[in-house]
């Protein structure tokens, strides 16, 4: 049975497979078995395999696009969106799937068209991916050309077309409303929810927005069907991940493997373990907005609950690796620039906390912090917390902040105390 | 002069008044191709300014005067679009824009070292050109290469894994062929 279903097409030369190649190793087999199927069973079918979203939420595909109204004379026109806009820090997966095998993203994204009724999709794709834009935009052409996807074939026989937008740039585009809001030509900036985009998205219309691995693994669950799929998982969740790490480690790089593989296999076995022999202070699991995990949550099973009770959450599910000879504090502080910077201006929690969370980080880095410094982050990230923003952006700023607070409290307090980064 | 988070302030020139300047063939045909991709014309707005940056490496004051008087949004709108997204420049960039990145990743492994001998090696601070006009250095959030960190993108090529011997080679060949094309 097939056990790498992200990557089988991806060999070790830099090129795209093309349509014929991609086509000869039952390439559009899925999509056309679920031209098959009405767009309910497609979303049930996708719910009961419990593919969960790969953009970082973890939440479950098939619930989502079940979420679009049914009544298709009320909602003639909808939209799926590919979300391709990686910009998460210490992220680096779309990438490999959109540069080395984009038809099957395409597929996925004319299956998951299918199951919603929409006749046009977005990929939204960053600026600075220019090979991938340019790889994409050739497979784009040669489906449409082959007549694949661009015949009586989509539930509301039309044809399915599929166009790009390249972003003109800011993190926060990856916040599904705010990339709407782009797409429709605006300053991206989220949206008030409800409604959520199933209901009310692109210029109004029910609209999915899905991230690029998310589409990759439809062609493959429709081939071989859902009960295959649940048992790719060594664990709780379904399907195989890309799994990366990256930071001072042997062999840094990107593996696909089952749900709930260990992070230690990813960490000591795949990557090689950390180089010149230094020691694992801890990880954050799944990109910048994750809390950090130290070495006693190495075996924990990747699998979205799982790292969620651990307290922190699988997110993007490339690791970051921070080493003991690297200063937890700057570490921090690196990625609350990023955040202060990054943030669109709308709620006070991020536009305002976020520069002084930086401010804050930079004094104790200098020797100019003050044991009150420590207490008046922990505020700040209570005040960026959930509930408080109307997106993601600030609470996920939060989860490093508050975690390093947790898992590497004396360093903050040497910093205090021997009056600037011991690491320097 | 830098607000805390790093961002460097700019400076927009003074508009110019008098009939709108026009846009080239290549470009309205690449921006009515987009316009047919959406539901209205106001979506296209944005992809213009890229598609008009792309010829013209920037988005000057006649830029945006005739984005606006070809596809009907206002000015102000279109300002507003080219001041928030990173990637559009409303002043002119160098020949080379160079983006290093500047990642959790790409930190641990060093971006900050190399970030200060680019900004020694050139005498410019993020968001400069070079005072021979060739470079403008700019700082990214993540250029999604981590397992190849550290990298910059340099035009549309990404170079990873770089040293300080690596970059000096780059700038170095760089700095060759705008020699030679000024020497033609």
């Amino acid at each position: 049975m097939l056990t790498n279903p992200l990557t089988k097409n991806i060999g070790a030369e830099d090129v795209a497979t093309d349509l014929q190649t991609y086509r000869d190793s039952d390439g559009y087999g899925g999509w056309l078995r679920a031209l098959k199927m009405s767009p309910d069973e497609l979303t049930q079918l996708v719910q009961k395999a419990g593919l969960r979203g790969r953009g970082g939420a973890g939440f479950n595909t098939g619930l989502k696009w079940s979420f679009v109204p049914t009544d298709r004379r009320a909602h003639p026109v909808r939209y799926l969106v590919c979300n391709a806009d990686e910009m998460e820090p210490g992220t680096f997966k779309d990438r490999l799937l959109m540069e080395r095998d984009p038809h099957l993203l395409l597929e996925g994204i004319a299956i998951a068209a299918h199951a919603i009724g929409a006749a046009t999709a977005y990929i939204f794709i960053r600026g600075e991916y220019h090979l991938a834009t340019q790889r994409l935009q050739r497979a784009i052409d040669e489906v449409t050309e082959s007549g694949l996807i661009a015949g009586e074939t989509t539930s509301l026989d039309q044809p399915l077309q599929i166009y790009l937008h390249c972003s003109s740039g800011n993190y926060i585009c990856g916040e599904e409303t705010a990339l709407l809001n782009a797409l429709e030509g605006k300053r991206a900036i989220p949206r008030a929810k409800p409604p959520y985009p199933q209901v009310s998205g692109l210029w109004g219309r029910p609209t999915v927005v899905n991230n690029v691995e998310t589409l990759c693994n439809l062609p493959h669950l429709l081939l071989h069907g859902a009960e295959w799929y649940r048992k790719l998982g060594r664990g709780e969740d379904s399907g195989t991940k890309l799994f990366g790490a990256s930071g001072k480690v042997n062999n840094p790089g990107l593996w696909e493997l089952p749900m709930g593989t260990p992070f230690r296999e990813v960490i000591e076995h795949h990557a090689g373990g950390l180089r010149d022999g230094l020691t694992l202070r801890g990880f954050l699991p799944g990109g910048g907005s994750t809390d950090f995990l130290g070495p006693q949550h190495l075996d924990l099973p990747m699998d979205y609950d799982t790292v969620r009770k651990a307290g922190s959450r699988l997110g993007t599910g490339t690791i970051t690796v921070l080493d003991e000879a690297t200063c937890p504090i700057g570490l921090v502080l690196n990625l609350s620039r990023f955040f202060a910077r990054e943030s669109c201006g709308w709620c006070t929690p991020c536009r305002d906390g976020l520069p002084w969370v930086v401010e804050i980080l930079q004094r104790l880095e200098n020797g100019e912090g003050t044991t009150n410094d420590i207490e008046l982050l922990r505020e700040h990230t209570a005040r960026m917390g959930p509930g408080n923003t109307f997106c993601a952006l600030a609470p996920g700023a939060a989860e490093p902040i508050q975690s390093a607070l947790k898992l590497f409290e004396q360093d903050f307090i040497d910093h205090i105390q021997g009056g600037g980064c011991p690491f320097h | 002069m830098t607000n805390p988070t790093g961002k460097v302030w700019q400076r927009i020139p003074a508009r110019q008044e008098g009939p709108a300047p026009e846009l080239s063939t290549e470009e309205i045909r690449a921006i009515d191709e987009e316009r047919s991709h959406y539901e209205n014309d106001a979506a296209a707005g944005l992809e213009a300014l890229r598609i008009v940056q792309r010829a013209r490496g920037w988005i000057s004051d006649d830029s945006l005067r005739a984005i606006s008087a070809y596809l009907g949004i206002a000015e102000a709108e279109l300002e507003g679009l080219a001041t928030y997204y990173q990637l559009l420049f409303r002043r002119p960039p160098g020949a080379e824009v160079l983006q290093l990145c500047r990642s959790s990743s790409c930190w641990i492994l060093g971006c900050e070292q190399l970030q200060g001998w680019l900004e020694q090696e050139l005498q410019v601070r993020p968001g400069e050109t070079t005072a021979d006009g060739i470079f403008t250095l700019l700082e990214n959030p993540c250029l999604g290469a981590c397992d190849r960190a550290p990298v910059m993108l340099l035009g549309e090529a990404l170079h990873t894994n770089l040293t300080e011997e690596k970059l000096r080679e780059v700038l170095a060949e760089k700095r060759r062929r705008h020699a030679d094309q000024s020497a033609d």
